[in-house]
């Protein structure tokens, strides 16, 4: 079991390092091919709503936001770091493990000016695939869903 | 104090940016424009089907609940309690008998009246209310209500003409038309901007900025200015619709016109084209209609991702964009999958519309220091304020100038309509 832990561990430090240094090609590498990644406004998740602010059902759908973000879209210049709490392991069976972690992420513009973007909860199904843990599907339960000027790296 | 002599052209295609950072003037919007004779939009009757729902919304910066009765109908209130001034339903939303404060339990019906005061007679015979106080003059205050095929506005002008005759042949056919079926809802998302309101105003109806800004939409092939489309405007110019027909320009003249704007035409192709594929829903061809209502209302039809916002100012220099999703109620489980998906094209973080938030923020940021100067509105031409059969022009922006000058009582003479 420790070393399991460990395993999810280096993978959500993995998830969080790649996402702050804008390197997005690596970060898709850590999702499994059949894979999910949404971003859920909490006031939709509570009202049992299914709309959500990225929606990527599919690997496909994923993989062209990340281009869509390197080739078309504008945002505000920025850096962020997420701060990824502890990982609270909410099942585990039939070859995939249940995690849920808190976290938050602030982003720092130009001139060095830093605010609290976002804060919620993983949740995640994690996979194992040739002896390397990978994220089947990601919901990223959103608590701060006024969201600050925009949404465009992901959380 | 902004007066008439601010306008720098008679045709609205010089603002001030004083108009956008003047705090007194902030007040005074709230005063004669929301609390004045427009109408708002507050939601949807499918939000509240039962007696007793109640959602909290607001009309300009103005806290607003509307439920529905025992007898069905739909009541809409200022959220604030006639004791001492508190928000009475603190709930976004939910179902309840009746709405009582707080701070000192004051009780109103779903039809706003004032029903029950605590201690009212005092306690043995001592305290309480006087023997003059009149329970029926201490309602909320209530808003007027009428309905367009279940969307609810409300208006907090008794004066105000019929919501129909606001709206105008054109507006009203296109609302008509994008609630012609029960809806459903799929969610909310909220975006705060640091912006003024009235700029997110204007930028719902620029066509111009769309394929520019939104460079997606030409990335990857989704919408063009080259398309037929163009800008209809009711009588008095203070709506706008935005349109465009799917289908409707030709690949080669696209690349070539959008060559000498620096944007790269059909550059990419998408891994799942259904994100972007229109699904013809109805006999006309149109894959975009935005259609605002002013002050603060705007129904999106964006190929098949259906939304309802509300500008909701914060202050001179933050606005709220609170956007309700929907679709409709007999759609298929695949179309309801259709619109989840391109419900990524819209909302803070859609890929045609994130940069609204950026461009807002840098148009407010950079304007400030200098109120005196002035943005220019003229592509579609300068003068007469009328609709347009192309894309390329910001001729409502000078519309909704001209009814925010009649409003604000700031319209100079001899200005054009």
């Amino acid at each position: 079991m420790t070393t399991e832990r460990h395993r999810i561990h280096d993978l959500l430090a993995e998830y969080g390092a790649l996402l702050d240094a804008a390197r997005y090609d690596d970060w898709l590498v850590l999702f499994a091919d059949a894979c999910s990644y949404q971003v859920v406004p909490r006031e939709n998740a509570d009202a049992g709503l299914p709309a959500a602010l990225i929606f990527c059902d599919t690997r496909a759908v994923l993989e062209d936001r990340i281009r869509a973000l390197q080739e078309a879209n504008k945002f505000n210049i920025h850096s962020d770091r997420h701060l990824i709490g502890l990982p609270r392991i909410t099942g585990d069976g039939a070859g995939e493990i249940g995690v849920e972690t808190p976290f938050a992420v602030f982003q720092t513009d130009q001139e060095g000016e830093t605010r609290l973007f976002a804060t919620g909860l993983y949740r995640d199904r994690l996979v194992t695939v040739g002896g390397t843990l990978k994220i089947r599907d990601k919901l990223v339960l959103l608590d701060t869903f006024a969201v600050p000027s925009l949404l465009a790296t992901p959380l | 104090m902004v007066t008439a002599a601010i306008w720098p052209a008679l045709d609205y295609s010089r603002v001030p940016y004083r108009l956008y950072h003047d705090t007194e003037l902030y007040r005074r919007e709230q005063e004669s424009i929301f609390q004045g004779p427009v109408w708002n939009y507050l939601g949807l009757d499918t939000e509240i089907p039962n007696p007793g729902d109640f959602r909290a919304t607001y009309v300009g910066d103005t806290p607003v609940v509307f439920n529905r009765d025992e007898a069905g109908a739909v009541r809409a209130f200022v959220n604030r309690c006639a004791h001492r001034g508190a928000l009475v339903r603190r709930e976004l939303c939910g179902n309840a008998r009746e709405h009582t404060c707080l701070y000192h339990q004051w009780c109103y019906g779903l039809d706003g009246r004032l029903t029950a005061i605590p201690f009212r007679r005092g306690i043995r015979g001592k305290g309480g209310m006087g023997p003059s106080f009149d329970m029926g003059a201490h309602g909320l205050r209530r808003l007027k209500v009428e309905r367009i095929n279940g969307a609810i506005f409300g208006t907090l002008c008794d004066d105000a003409e019929p919501l129909e005759t606001y709206l105008g042949p054109p507006i009203l056919t296109q609302l008509r038309r994008l609630l012609d079926r029960p809806v459903t809802v799929l969610g909310y998302n909220r975006q705060r901007v640091k912006a003024n309101w009235k700029l997110y105003a204007e930028n719902t109806r620029d066509n111009y900025h769309a394929s520019l800004l939104h460079e997606f939409l030409v990335t990857f092939g989704l919408d063009r200015s080259t398309q037929i489309g163009g800008v209809t405007m009711d009588a008095r110019h203070r709506h706008n619709i935005t349109w465009a027909e799917a289908d409707s320009d030709d690949e080669e003249a696209a690349k070539a016109a959008y060559a000498g704007a620096r944007i790269r035409s059909n550059f990419l192709t998408l891994k799942d084209p259904e994100l972007v594929k229109f699904r013809r829903e109805r006999a006309d061809p149109l894959n975009l209609a935005v259609t605002s209502v002013f002050p603060s209302s705007v129904f999106v039809q964006i190929s098949n991702s259906l939304a309802i916002r509300q500008i909701r100012p914060r202050g001179i220099d933050e606005v709220e964009i609170f956007q309700t999703m929907f679709g409709y109620a007999d759609d298929a489980p695949d179309m309801v999958h259709h619109r989840l998906r391109q419900a990524n094209l819209v909302g803070p973080a859609g890929l045609v519309s994130m940069e609204d938030g950026e461009a807002l923020e840098l148009a407010h940021k950079a304007s400030k220091p200098d109120p005196d100067s002035a943005t220019v509105i003229e592509l579609g031409g300068a003068g007469e304020i009328s609709d347009r059969d192309y894309r390329v022009t910001d001729v409502p922006l000078r519309g909704f100038w001209s009814y925010y000058a009649e409003l604000l009582g700031i319209e100079p003479t001899g200005a054009v309509r």
